[in-house]
Formats: structure tokens, sequence, C-alpha cells
């Protein structure tokens, strides 16, 4: 018998406000720690949270692109526990009166199958500081720069069947967020982070008891932690135990999962409406102005690509996954006026180079516009891909311009057929052996054998010589000797 | 509604408020006489009535998304028991 696995995903996922969502202190990330929390956000007496008016058009942003409701009026509330990260006592977040209510995200499976995950709500919440857990003479420090920063936690129904199927969701969100620049989506910041809930049943049976994985954050973390908490399981229930409802931790580094000490009041969080914010109305007028602003998705960036530049439904899905990627391949295929091209080398050399140097391509050394300029000179044959692949790894140097680079290191490929022919002839004249083989060989063995005359003639030319038109004057020639 | 002294005992503890053994009785009391209150209150027949979320008849208003507040932690940290290398410290919490 089998079983099938059931997960949910809460998703916080942070503005990228300039201040904090209750306060005016800076959200810049990587600043000395403590130097940007201010009284509010420290929960000095006397202190009153005003909303930021950034931080609610971004979650109403969010919900209109996933075709949600926004709640006319929404409410803020106190989820009440004790950290040494959150200096109130209690975050403030929202319980029954969400901004975002509803909506969905459309995924795309490996095997091209499509699927729609349901969207419960996504609501706005301040953020927590850090802890840092060095050693201070025995005790913990404190760092309350992230305190208050704006989040909005989204939270899926229990749709997904798979740690496949939880990823896309997550790549989806993350291409989404950044698509609507509402959130940096820099995963090592902690930009985004995923609570994944699973449980496993047997097909067709209500809803097994669930476990809550905390704070991932990362897409292969997530995975890795879903696969491993899907086994654990189903072991435990094939040999007769039960699963017991309760948060658990995933180490990355270890790829091991375990359980937090489970108290039985921690979540007890005692919610109450929050006295010290007043509802937040959001009437259609505001909605409707919103709506007016909001940038193309990746769906359906995702079918222009596919339309206009003719692109397989592959290549179009991840350069238009992310508004940068997609902003780059527009300029490189624009500039060069060769969209083929244009993703074969952000797919191919570009996105090896950022792999390699774990870096995203706002920061890529190679910009959009010099790409197109070495697309340029593919086409009108000055370099070969060869040598392109050499006047990439320049530019990514910081050599500067293509046409600088490739004029400096004297990479112009010959294409003029004369001084082709000559070394041509050249070759064949001073190869009697292989050229009377060449003659003797089977029809069929010809082709192998004519690798040896475009060694010899590339060799004659310093590489530089285009190779096909090495290839069809070698042929003619050899033809006219047989 | 109704509760004894074991949810009055559970409450402190969440709270992180000790209710002395002595004050165990008399705060059950208080808090059983609010909680009369509150079902009165909800005697009262609520149909049609549209759920108010704050008592005052205004909505929020909102901050523009520009940063006012400067960096005053040497203030801060000068009032914290104890702070090294720009961090409060506090008693140790990892689990």
């Amino acid at each position: 018998m089998t079983w099938e696995t059931v997960i949910g995903l809460e998703v916080h996922t942070q503005l990228n406000t300039r201040t904090k969502i209750f306060s005016g202190a800076s959200t810049d990330f990587g600043a000395q720690p403590n130097t940007q929390a201010c009284a509010i956000d420290l929960a000095m007496p006397g202190t009153l949270p005003v909303l930021n008016e950034e931080a609610l058009r971004k979650a109403v942003m969010f919900g209109l692109a996933i075709e949600a409701e926004i709640n006319e009026i929404s409410a803020f509330e106190r989820k009440n526990y004790f950290y040494p990260d959150l200096p109130k006592g209690y975050q403030t977040t929202q319980l029954e009166k969400p901004v975002v209510v509803g909506g969905h995200v459309e995924i795309t499976l490996a095997d091209g199958s499509a699927k729609s995950i349901r969207i419960h709500h996504a609501h706005l919440e301040e953020d927590a500081g850090k802890s840092l857990h060095d050693d201070f003479h025995g005790m913990s420090g404190i760092d309350l720069n992230r305190a208050g920063t704006p989040l909005i936690e989204i939270v899926s129904e229990p749709d997904m069947r798979s740690a496949e199927e939880a990823v896309a969701f997550a790549k989806k969100l993350h291409a989404i967020v950044t698509s609507l620049d509402i959130c940096d989506g820099i995963m090592a910041h902690g930009s985004m982070r995923f609570d994944v809930n699973v449980s496993v049943r047997r097909p067709g049976e209500p809803l097994g008891t669930r476990t809550e994985t905390k704070n991932l954050n990362s897409f292969r973390f997530m995975e890795r932690a879903i696969e491993k908490e899907v086994a654990r399981q189903i072991d435990v229930l094939e040999d007769g135990g039960e699963i017991i409802q309760e948060t658990r931790l995933y180490d990355g580094d270890t790829d091991t999962a375990r359980a937090m000490r489970s108290k039985e009041e921690a979540n007890d969080y005692r919610y109450f409406p929050c006295p010290d914010l007043l509802p937040v109305e959001i009437d259609q007028a505001y909605i409707e102005a919103v709506r007016a602003t909001l940038p193309e998705l990746p769906d359906p960036r995702c079918q222009r690509f596919v339309e206009q530049y003719q692109l397989s439904e592959y290549d179009a899905g991840v350069l238009s996954e992310n508004a940068a990627t997609a902003r780059y391949f527009e300029t490189v295929a624009a500039e060069c006026n060769d969209a083929k091209l244009a993703a074969n080398w952000v797919m191919g050399e570009l996105a090896a180079k950022l792999n390699s140097e774990e870096r995203d391509i706002e920061t890529a050394s190679v910009t959009a516009r010099q790409l197109a300029g070495l697309i340029k000179r593919i086409k009108d044959n000055t370099v070969s891909n060869k040598m392109a692949r050499e006047v990439f790894d320049a530019m990514w140097q910081g050599e500067g311009e293509p046409d600088g680079i490739i004029e400096a290191r004297g990479l112009k490929q010959v294409s003029d057929s004369g001084a082709i022919e000559a070394m041509v002839d050249e070759v064949i004249a001073n190869s009697e052996k292989q050229v009377e083989n060449y003659r003797q060989a089977d029809a069929k063995k010809r082709p192998k054998m004519l690798g040896y005359f475009v060694g010899q003639v590339m060799k004659a030319s310093k590489g530089q010589a285009n190779p096909q038109q090495v290839n069809e004057i070698l042929l003619r020639k050899l033809d006219e000797l047989l | 509604m109704s509760i004894d002294r074991a949810t009055i005992e559970k409450l402190g503890e969440l709270a992180k408020i000790l209710i002395s053994e002595s004050n165990v009785e008399v705060t059950t009391r208080s808090i059983n006489d609010v909680l009369t209150l509150v079902d009165q209150l909800q005697a009262v027949d609520t149909a049609g009535v549209r759920p108010l979320a704050n008592p005052l008849d205004a909505t929020q208003r909102l901050r523009s998304d520009v940063v006012t507040e400067p960096d005053c932690r040497d203030q801060f940290q000068a009032l914290a028991p104890a702070a090294e290398n720009g961090l409060y410290l506090v008693p140790k919490v990892i689990e």
C-alpha cells in the first residue's frame, strides 16, 4: 500500500520597504547590531506604532497578483509569547482580518503538468530580532535590527503532494514577489523563510497528524527536510507507531532534523486585538489604484516570451521566472537582435558564471549591453563561438568592452575566403600521405578523416579561421582531388 | 464561563507573572467576576450589529516610508543590564 504526502507551507516574506512596519527605523541589511532599532522597535514605554503605507501597499499588490480578496477592513492582533528577540513580549500580527484572503498560485512540474495551489490567506506582521548564540560569558547576544521589519506571511492550503510540488510552489512565490518588487528575494539574507507542514495518509483517508518544520531558508533545504520528514513519518506508522504533532528543526549543514523541546502551553498565544493600532480601511479606489501599478507577472511574461521571441516553453520559463533575469535577457535580445542567441548565452555562459560564484544577475560582471555587443560579433562572423567564450571570460574579469578585447587579444576570426583557401592549399600540399589515404578511403570514412585537415588549417591560422568556412573549402578542394 | 485555579496558574506561567499561593484564590475570584460581566455583555442580541475592531470611530492613519529614526544605540544600551559589541546580552536561550 502506498502513502500519500500532504504538504502546506507558511512563507515569511520580508517586504523591501525602507523602514520598519511600525517605526521610521531603517531596514537596511547588514548594519552594525542594534543601530537600526529605535524606541518603538525596543518597546520602550510610551511609544506607539504607526503603520507604514508602503508595507500595506505591497501586501495589497501581492493579494491582487494572486487574485485574492482584499479585506476592506483589516486589523492587527497581538500574538503573545516570551523570547528575548521579541522585545514587546508579543508579535503584532493579523489573525481574524488579514489583508489578503484566498487566491491561488499556478505551478508547473518537471513532467510538464500544471497544478493550482490555493492560498488560505496572507497577513502583515513584524519580524523578530536575531539571537546570536556565540558564547558571551554564558549569555546570548541579541541584535534587534531585524525587529519590526515588515513581513507578509503567506499561508497555503494543504494542496501539495510531494517535495517537488512544494519547491515548485516556493519558487513560483519567489518569482511573483520579486517580479512585484515587494521583496528582494535574497534567500541568504533570510528574505524568504519557509515553515513546512507535513503529514502522510493512506489515499482517500482523512488527513494524518502533521508536524511543522520551521525556518527553512533555501529551496534545497526545504526539499530535503520534507523528504526526510515524510520518510520518518512512514517509518513510524509502518512500525505501528503514532505521529506526534510537534515542531521540528532541520539543520541543512548536517542534513538532520529533531523535535523542538515541546511545551504543552507553547502554542497558547492568547491573541487579542492590538489596542495600539486602529483598523485599517482599504477602499475600492485604493485597490484599483494599486492594481493599475501591477507590473508584468511571471506567467504572462513566460507566454509573451514564447510568442514574441519564439522561445521554447522551457527557455521562456527559465528566463521569465525572475524579473531581473527577464530584464537582462530582453535588453540583450533587443540590442543584438537575436533572441535565440541571447537566450543561449544568458542561460549558458552567464548562468554558469553566476552559479559558480553564487551571485545574482544584478551583480553580474558583464552587462547586458556588453553581452549583446559580443553576440553581434558572433553574428557577423568576427569571432567563433569558442573565441566568444574567451572574450566573455575577459569581460567577466573586467577587461572592458568586447570589441576592445577582440582587438587587444587578436581574436578576429579569419573569414576572408582567399586567405583560408591559401592556407588550405598549403596544408594539402604538405600532407601528401594523408591526402592519398583520404582518396583511397571509403566515402563513408572520409568525414572522419577530414578532422586532421581542419586541425592543420586551424593551427596554421592560429585558431582564427572561421571553422565553418574551413570545412567547406577543404571539402571542395579534397573532392577535386578524388 | 468560569475558570479554575489550574487555569489561573497556567495563565500566570504564560504571562510570566508570579501569582503567589496566597493570591491564587483572590485572583481566580476577580477574573471570574470579569468573566461574569462578559457573560452579561454576550447576552445582548447583536444580530445586525457590525463587529467592532476598535471602540474609536476612526481608522488607522499611515506613515510615509521614510527613515526618521537616528541611531541611538549608545543611549539605549546604557539602560541595559548587559551589552557587548553592540549586542544586548541575555541569559542563554538556545534549546
